[in-house]
């Protein structure tokens, strides 16, 4: 394996940033431990749990299963980059209220994926939901709180899209 | 891990060291081989963000899909979902979101799993794979592509370039099922994949290949011969229930048994032709 | 007393008190902190389930002076981990008695470098023959553990069971078994700890109960308790799973910081994980059960066995309130249960949501609907016939004082499910569909807080002080990981201290700041802990009218301006509360005989399930659950406790199975131990019925445990409406359900045409 350390550049949340690591290094660790990221968090490490998902160009990933070489250049959203200056988005807001979130380690993925699915989808079906957070194991709600959720968050984005929109473009 | 960005670049580093580079696109497999400390393979060689990689191309008669093309671009194309049905369904079983918008359709072949998902509707579709190398391209049918458990055609310096599928079974009847664990993030128990043209009651044309029942993907065609030019009788569903059950050479393994998937996979054989029976094919 | 008069706060959708925190990302988890200068540790495991180690060499080639090795020798105290027996060694000395078993420890700064050198260090055993099943384990042939293999029995009787054999008009017989079930909580365990020069030390990770962290590292240090501080880190759901095993990973980690001279990570991953750490109890229960001409219990003969493990951890706990909640909530005037909980060499069974319930309950319903069956009864009459009703006894003699509705929760749940005009609709179908569905149910009670005595040995200790900044603490050690602790007790202490909810905040969960209010387990903390702060609050408010003259009516301005007098003359704001168990209430530890808990929770859950007959998979379509839990402190957190935990006990039925290969769990993986999905959870209908409950917090009776005790029961009594076939045993997977469907036909029949 070639390990030799190179220097990574992408951008987070929309802050430029360079790393020095292995090109094999998980885009997790990067996140976690050069970046000081914690929210992103790891729960299986290999992708079946959906816990470490962000947002990379645009495409929801799991931050496991990524060589961070493969992020050069990237534009990656993480659950840090949901709230502005403190204020929690509608998406946040509507787990808040809705019983979407419970012990949380898995809500800062699932955020990122329902994030995606309402940027694409921004008036998702029940099925639709259900698909796009089929790869977020969440153990303590029984899904139904974060089904709620997201319902909610679609609704309210419609009421008022601009600003939405342009949080999750970030 | 290296990324020389460009294909060109690809082939001459497999034609300069030949075997010892393994390429590696979105990860989805090689990454969690890689955090187990099961990875052999001493160079990787990215094929991510190689743009002659990723393209989905439709004519007239034919469709052409880059091999990094991830099953998010493939779901996403309205002419494949049209002309290639069976193909952007099974694109939807891979994992979840998030491992569709990585994992490619190449990789889903050169991984060679018996249970990838995206076998059974290529070899329904009479597919054909091109491979690349810095001696230029060649065409092989899919059929022939897996050689063996985990084990394919191509040689050591050569990558999966293209799958390429004639789209011509839009009037056949098209049936394609996934068992698996779960609805959603499940390895096949079984999946079969058929199209199949019905012309007077008679069986026409048809094509039948079934995952997890051997090991590779794997056409049925003693099932497909028990049925080609029958009417669908009692009597001839289970004939072809038999040739099946004689053809398939499934495991019992840590997901399932051998003999839960041989009889799964006949009775999903058995569904297909009451549908084609009770709905026929397009006229 | 509680009042059921309309509260401002309690029964409020407030926002989670953590939640915001959780939601930004920012919450932090043990393996979110970074102790300066921290080293990494890894645990060396047993490889095989019984055996003496002969040896333990180190491989050469590893330059061992750069980590920290810690075995059995280095440990200072005792080499226990202290639960209800110490029979559990903190390191494997000289013997190990089951797989992942840890004998040694490893730290080194880099974190990359610890799975090479582990695989560096070769242990060689001298293997002992292993037992692995219950029907091993008592035939005792082989002892595993103590004299006779047996890790605790308990034997509950009421009336004279044999005299009614002869007379009844019904036998009815029959045998169940349930399965191993993973946590799967998505936070692994993990610790860090720090050890100080002095002789002290500092662990703080993902727990439910630091208070069993404590006395675990006081008898493995030998340490007095001050010296020892604990300290819950945010946890990322826990059901039981971080109830006992946690003090393990505590002292590993400990042990690693006194070694190595730096603090110290021990963070587990999925694999390890699964593979090591405690599941729930496997179970086989036989019921015979006496009825006479209209369906009414005589006698139930119950005997229950459960798979305890290696070692003895909780299993006596859980066999105790499985042998209390398995005659179901019935009347029967002759009960017989005898239990036994049965070493094994499979890694120790521990704490699991339930607690034992889960088992049981599986059991009982099952067989009223096999009783049924046998006479020709309507499922749900058999059972509206047999309903303990108030002023009744139950099996242990318990007068059942307080009000008691299950007709009522009954009525709800066939009215909210449609479950007649369902059960008429599908039969019909089923003749013609290769779909087939069924609606089947459960009726439970579970037992809110420790059981017998429990309470009263626990003896907890639980209050509110004043910070000097205007905020009202909640003292108590129960802690949050995602069932909404935080939320219900600073919710509790707002409504009695006539304050806001933003006006109270939880205490840190740390042992050096909060008293022991008792662990964070046994659906207690709404109950119990409730009542406590609730009491609690009424005192400071009653010291505030004593010592600053704080008026009838007051706003929060008014109420802090006071805490402030009261803190000039006093020196502190703080009222604490010790628990006294609701008056009139006995329990005998000896002949199980009394009440068992002071107030029961009740449910009937109903499941609508469709059989595919094509691939041999049950799914369940839609989910209704009623239950009465007392007063709902937060409605929101509270469907969430009832769906997730239902969710559970659907995995429990369907999906999930801890697959054991001599001793090792063979699928230690997310990718083949199998939870369901988003896509797999069905619509789940939730329904409370309140009836305050006078000792709980606010009214509250206990809710956590309850959800998970009914799914596997209701879905298997429907998959035998469905398909007509009667399974009793859990997990049930495609290929079981395939067996019992279709094996006997030949496989090249056609099925359907």
């Amino acid at each position: 394996m070639n390990t030799d350390w190179q220097a990574i550049r992408f951008t987070v949340n929309g802050v430029s940033c360079t790393v020095h690591a292995p090109p094999m290094k998980r885009l997790l660790d990067v996140l976690r431990e050069d970046l000081h990221l914690t929210g992103t968090k790891e729960g299986c490490g290999e992708g079946e749990c959906g816990s470490c998902s962000v947002r990379m160009n645009g495409d929801l990933v799991n931050s496991c299963l990524v060589p961070v070489l493969q992020a050069e250049g990237a534009e990656i959203q993480t659950v840090e980059g949901l709230s502005l200056d403190g204020e929690l988005s509608v998406l946040q807001e509507a787990f808040l209220q809705h019983g979407g979130a419970q012990c949380g380690i898995c809500t800062p993925g699932m955020l990122m994926a329902a994030a995606q699915l309402l940027t694409r989808t921004p008036h998702p079906t029940t099925a639709e939901i259900r698909e796009a957070l089929a790869g977020n194991l969440c153990r303590c709600t029984g899904f139904m709180g974060i089904f709620a959720s997201v319902a909610a968050a679609a609704e309210a984005q419609a009421a008022a899209p601009a600003a939405e929109t342009a949080r999750h473009a970030r | 891990m290296i990324a020389p960005g460009g294909l060109d670049a690809v082939l001459e580093l497999l034609a300069r060291e030949p075997g010892a580079w393994t390429p590696i696109a979105g990860g989805t497999e090689l990454m969690v081989a890689f955090a187990a400390g099961r990875l052999a393979a001493p160079k990787l060689v990215s094929l991510w963000n190689i743009p002659a990689l990723r393209f989905i191309e439709t004519g007239a008669g034919s469709a052409a899909i880059g091999a990094a093309s991830t099953f998010l671009d493939l779901r996403a194309h309205a002419v494949l979902a049209a002309k290639l049905p069976l193909l952007v369904k099974a694109a939807s079983w891979i994992g979840s979101i998030a491992n569709q918008s990585r994992a490619t359709l190449g990789g889903n072949l050169v991984n060679g799993s018996p249970a990838a998902d995206s076998s059974p509707a290529l070899l329904v579709y009479d597919a054909e794979v091109e491979l690349i190398s810095v001696r230029g391209r060649r065409r092989i049918p899919y059929a022939e592509f897996h050689t063996g458990y985990k084990r394919n055609a191509l040689a050591t310096d050569e990558l999966l370039y293209a799958v390429h599928l004639p789209c011509r079974f839009t009037r056949h009847k098209q049936y394609i099922r996934k068992v698996g664990a779960r609805r959603a993030m499940a390895v096949a128990k079984a999946a079969l994949a058929a199209t199949a043209l019905l012309r007077d009651g008679v069986v026409g044309e048809i094509r039948l290949a079934a995952a997890s029942v051997a090991p590779v993907p794997t056409r049925l065609y003693q099932a497909e011969a028990a049925l080609a030019g029958r009417p669908i009788t009692r009597q001839t569903v289970q004939a072809a229930r038999e040739a099946l059950l004689a053809e398939v050479r499934p495991i019992d393994d840590i997901r399932s048994t051998a003999e839960y998937r041989r009889r799964v996979t006949a009775n999903l054989l058995e569904e297909f032709l009451l549908e084609l029976r009770r709905e026929g094919s397009r006229p | 007393m509680s009042s059921s008069a309309t509260t401002r706060i309690v029964g409020a959708p407030v926002p989670r008190k953590e939640g915001a925190d959780k939601l930004r990302g920012c919450a932090r988890y043990v393996d979110d902190i970074a102790p300066e200068g921290a080293w990494h540790g890894l645990t060396v495991r047993s490889a095989i389930p019984r055996g003496i180690i002969r040896s333990i060499a180190f491989d050469p080639a590893i330059d061992w002076s750069q980590f920290a090795v810690v075995t059995a020798a280095d440990i200072p105290g005792q080499n226990c981990i202290q639960l209800i027996v110490a029979d559990q060694p903190c390191l494997a000395a000289g013997r190990v008695n089951h797989c992942e078993e840890a004998i040694l420890l490893l730290a080194h700064p880099d974190k990359h470098k610890l799975r090479e050198a582990a695989a560096g260090v070769r242990i060689d055993y001298d293997p002992l023959p292993p037992v692995f099943t219950i029907e091993e384990s008592e035939r005792q042939e082989t002892i595993v553990w103590g004299e006779d293999n047996l890790l605790k029995s308990f034997l509950l009787e009421k009336g004279d069971v044999d005299s009614v054999w002869e007379r009844a008009a019904h036998i009815v017989t029959g045998e169940y078994r349930t399965g191993a079930q993973e946590h799967l909580y998505i936070e692994n365990q993990g610790m860090a700890a720090e050890y100080g020069a002095e002789g002290s030390v500092k662990v703080w990770g993902s727990m439910q109960c630091p208070y069993y962290v404590v006395r675990s590292l006081c008898r493995v240090f030998g340490l007095p308790e001050d010296k020892v501080r604990v300290i819950q880190t945010e946890t990322g759901g826990a059901f039981g799973g971080k109830e006992d095993y946690p003090s393990v990973v505590g002292c590993h980690a400990a042990l690693l910081a006194m070694k190595s001279g730096h603090p110290v990570k021990l963070i587990y991953d999925r694999m390890e994980d699964l593979a090591s750490t405690t599941k729930r109890h496997p179970s086989r229960v036989r019921h015979r059960t006496a009825l006479d001409r209209d369906g009414k219990l005589l006698a139930m003969e119950i005997d229950l066995a459960t798979d305890g493990g290696a070692y003895s951890t909780l299993s006596s706990t859980v066999l105790s309130r499985a042998t209390l909640h398995a005659p179901g909530p019935y009347l029967c005037p002759n009960v017989r249960v005898r239990a036994r909980s049965w070493a094994t060499n499979n890694v120790p069974y521990g704490a699991f949501r339930g607690f034992g319930a889960p088992q049981v309950i599986f059991a009982m319903e099952r067989h009223m609907d096999e009783i049924a069956a046998a006479l020709g009864f309507d499922p749900v009459e058999l059972r509206r016939r047999n309903f303990l009703h108030h002023g009744d006894a139950n099996a242990t003699g318990q007068l059942m004082r307080e009000p008691m509705i299950l007709d009522q929760l009954l009525d709800r749940a066939l009215k909210e499910s449609g479950y007649y005009a369902k059960r008429t609709r599908f039969a019909r179908e089923n003749a013609t569909s290769p779909i087939k569905r069924g609606m089947g149910m459960a009726a439970y009670y579970h037992g809110s807080g420790f059981t017998g005595s429990g309470e009263v040995y626990l003896n907890s200790l639980a209050g509110v002080d004043v910070t000097p900044n205007g905020k009202v603490r909640v003292l108590a050690s129960n802690t949050e990981f995602g069932q909404g602790t935080n939320t219900i007790l600073t919710q509790i202490a707002a409504e009695a201290l006539g304050i806001g909810y933003e006006d109270v905040l939880m205490a840190a969960p740390d042992t050096g700041i909060v008293p022991n209010s008792g662990p964070t387990v046994a659906s207690r903390t709404s109950m119990v802990v409730g009542r406590l702060i609730e009491r609690a609050s009424a005192g400071l408010v009653r010291l505030l009218r004593e010592h600053a003259g704080l008026g009838e009516r007051y706003t929060s301005a008014e109420f802090f301006l006071a805490c402030e007098r009261c803190r000039a003359v006093l020196g502190q704001v703080k009222s604490l509360c010790r628990y006294e168990p609701p008056p009139g209430i006995s329990w005998d530890d000896e002949t199980y005989h009394g009440a068992a808990y002071p107030a029961y929770a009740w449910a009937i859950q109903v499941a609508q399930v469709a059989v595919d007959t094509v691939t041999c998979s049950a799914e369940v379509e839609e989910f209704w659950a009623v239950q009465e839990v007392g007063r709902v402190i937060h409605p929101v957190l509270a469907a969430g406790q009832i769906e997730g935990g239902i969710a559970q006990g659907i995995g429990y039925a369907l999906y999930e199975k801890v697959i054991l290969e001599n001793g090792r769990m063979a699928n230690s993986q997310m990718t083949n131990y199998i939870m369901p999905t988003a896509e797999d959870v069905p619509p789940i209908h939730v329904y409370f019925e309140e009836i305050p409950y006078r000792y709980g917090g606010f009214g509250a009776k206990g809710l956590g445990e309850l959800p998970h005790d009914g799914p596997a029961p209701a879905i298997l009594n429907a998959i035998r409406d469905a398909a007509g076939v009667a399974i009793n045993a859990i997990p049930l997977l495609p290929e079981e359900l395939f067996a019992e469907l279709v094996a006997h036909m030949p496989a090249g029949e056609p099925a359907a045409l």
